[in-house]
């Protein structure tokens, strides 16, 4: 059962004010609004082109809004500096959908690789090797250290760029389809990692979708992204009952 | 669409790509001089983009040196000119054959290679990754490439040169009974600096295209894999022609410096 989270407006981490992005004459994101709240996993939902994906990478500033607000802890990323925006990134882990791991390095390299610019953000004695392997650790994955991400399963890497995310020990986690092309069994074992982490880390958690299983296990709101906008937000019990077609589509089995 | 219409739109993505690909330099050498510099990525790179193509380059090189001088020998037999070859051959190897073939070893060994790599790099979102983490990956992956192969490139013509003129002087020893010493003695009678310095400056225009295109097509991929083959295959095109106008316009000033 789900804890009951303290939910207040002074908690908000993350939040998107009338947001709107086009590529061309495709209008993806027409005025889209979202909170994120300390220690809570938010998942969004939404058909595939829906904007999920150019919404999170807005969030991180890879995608330049066209307008709106975006504000992570607390600072308006539309208006930060290169290195401000850099050095704000340090909280914010990302885990791309294809696990995006560097496959001209090692397992220990791609971990390493966040650290060459935030070290900082650690104790000076803080030993990188240490920090490669607690991570590794974390995610059951310390033996494969030495090897390169060609040499690992799917599920596999989707860990260790779990543990490349971890290193930096973000305040807020991005999951981009996180379970999607794997098994189901493999995908239940990263959603339970994913719970393991926001516990022993107290990370904030946004998850992007289409695995319904993965929301209901996971999710203490859900959002639902149709027609470039937030069409509904709530539990995953009051959004699967709802009587809405369009909501009713995303829980049809 | 009519037919102007169509030369109209072609033309449109010309300029444009143009325009991209003028930015993309400017950003290159804005970047290449703001800290912090990738000393270790460089030199790794310099070493991948040296090291391996130094065997197809030789071999290469080495070929077109046997083939010129037994290509060539017989009309200077005619007349009564072979004692000539050392000087004919170095000078048409070190001034243009050497470094524009090696160049176009490059262009189709590494500009690929780059472009391949880049444009697989982006339709797997690892160059996002790397921006998420804080890295720069236009100064990480862009800057340190290109430099590499700007580097790397004089070099190989160098010793380019060196294997195409040994290759010639086999043939030489060979048909010609030619010693070592004395053929190499005539080589470097023939060779001026003003061979020599020209041809290494057009060799560091040629390494920057190379590196400049493959990266500005791997770069900016389109999605899928068919975007990558793509960015591989017009990384080589687009970077070969680039070498034989950049060739055109180095000969061209050349000439009007020993005009001078």
């Amino acid at each position: 059962m789900k804890e009951n989270k303290t939910i207040s407006n002074s908690n908000i981490v993350l939040q998107i004010k009338d947001l709107h992005k086009s590529f061309g004459n495709n209008h993806v994101l027409k005025g889209f609004n979202m909170q994120l709240f300390q220690g809570e996993n938010l998942v969004i939902m939404g058909k595939s082109g829906s904007g999920k994906s150019v919404m999170i990478k807005c969030l991180v500033g890879l995608i330049e809004a066209d307008s709106g607000s975006i504000s992570v802890m607390h600072k308006d990323i539309t208006k930060l500096t290169q290195e401000a925006l850099d050095i704000l990134r340090a909280d914010i882990g990302f885990l791309f959908q294809g696990s995006a791991l560097y496959d001209s390095m090692t397992v220990r390299e791609n971990l390493e690789f966040p650290l060459r610019r935030h070290k900082n953000k650690f104790k000076s004695n803080a030993n990188t090797d240490d920090l490669v392997i607690e991570a590794l650790s974390n995610v059951g994955l310390a033996h494969t250290v030495d090897l390169m991400p060609s040499e690992l399963s799917g599920g596999m890497k989707r860990r260790v760029a779990l543990a490349r995310t971890l290193i930096l020990k973000p305040k807020i986690i991005l999951y981009d389809e996180p379970t999607s092309g794997l098994d189901p069994i493999t995908a239940k074992e990263i959603i339970i990692l994913m719970q393991d982490i926001q516990k022993k880390y107290n990370t904030s958690s946004l998850i992007i979708t289409h695995d319904v299983d993965c929301a209901r296990v996971i999710s203490d709101r859900m959002l639902l992204l149709i027609d470039g906008i937030d069409y509904a937000v709530g539990t995953f019990n009051e959004l699967s009952t709802s009587e809405d077609p369009k909501i009713k589509a995303f829980f049809k089995h | 669409m009519s037919g102007i219409q169509k030369i109209k739109a072609q033309l449109n993505l010309f300029l444009i790509e143009l325009g991209d690909l003028s930015y993309f330099t400017g950003r290159f050498f804005k970047e290449s001089i703001k800290r912090p510099f990738e000393i270790k990525e460089l030199l790794r790179q310099c070493f991948n983009m040296g090291n391996r193509s130094l065997l197809l380059v030789g071999i290469t090189c080495f070929i077109i040196g046997l083939v010129l001088d037994l290509q060539t020998r017989p009309t200077l037999m005619e007349f009564g000119a072979v004692s000539w070859m050392p000087s004919m051959v170095s000078i048409s190897i070190v001034r243009e054959i050497g470094p524009i073939i090696t160049a176009l070893v490059c262009a189709g060994r590494i500009g690929s290679g780059i472009g391949a790599e880049l444009g697989s790099m982006r339709v797997t979102e690892q160059i996002d990754a790397m921006e998420v983490s804080g890295t720069n990956p236009f100064k990480y992956l862009v800057v340190t490439r290109v430099l590499a192969v700007t580097l790397m490139l004089p070099l190989l013509v160098i010793i380019g040169d060196a294997i195409a003129l040994f290759g010639s002087f086999l043939v030489e020893n060979i048909k010609g009974n030619v010693s070592f010493t004395l053929y190499f003695n005539q080589v470097f009678d023939s060779i001026a600096y003003g061979d020599i310095i020209p041809a290494t400056i057009k060799s560091v225009f040629f390494g920057l295209a190379i590196g400049i295109v493959g990266c500005f097509k791997g770069y900016y991929c389109a999605k899928g894999t068919e975007g990558v083959g793509k960015a591989a295959n017009s990384a080589v095109v687009v970077s070969s022609l680039l070498l034989f106008i950049i060739d055109f316009i180095a000969v061209f000033v050349t000439d009007i410096f020993y005009d001078l």
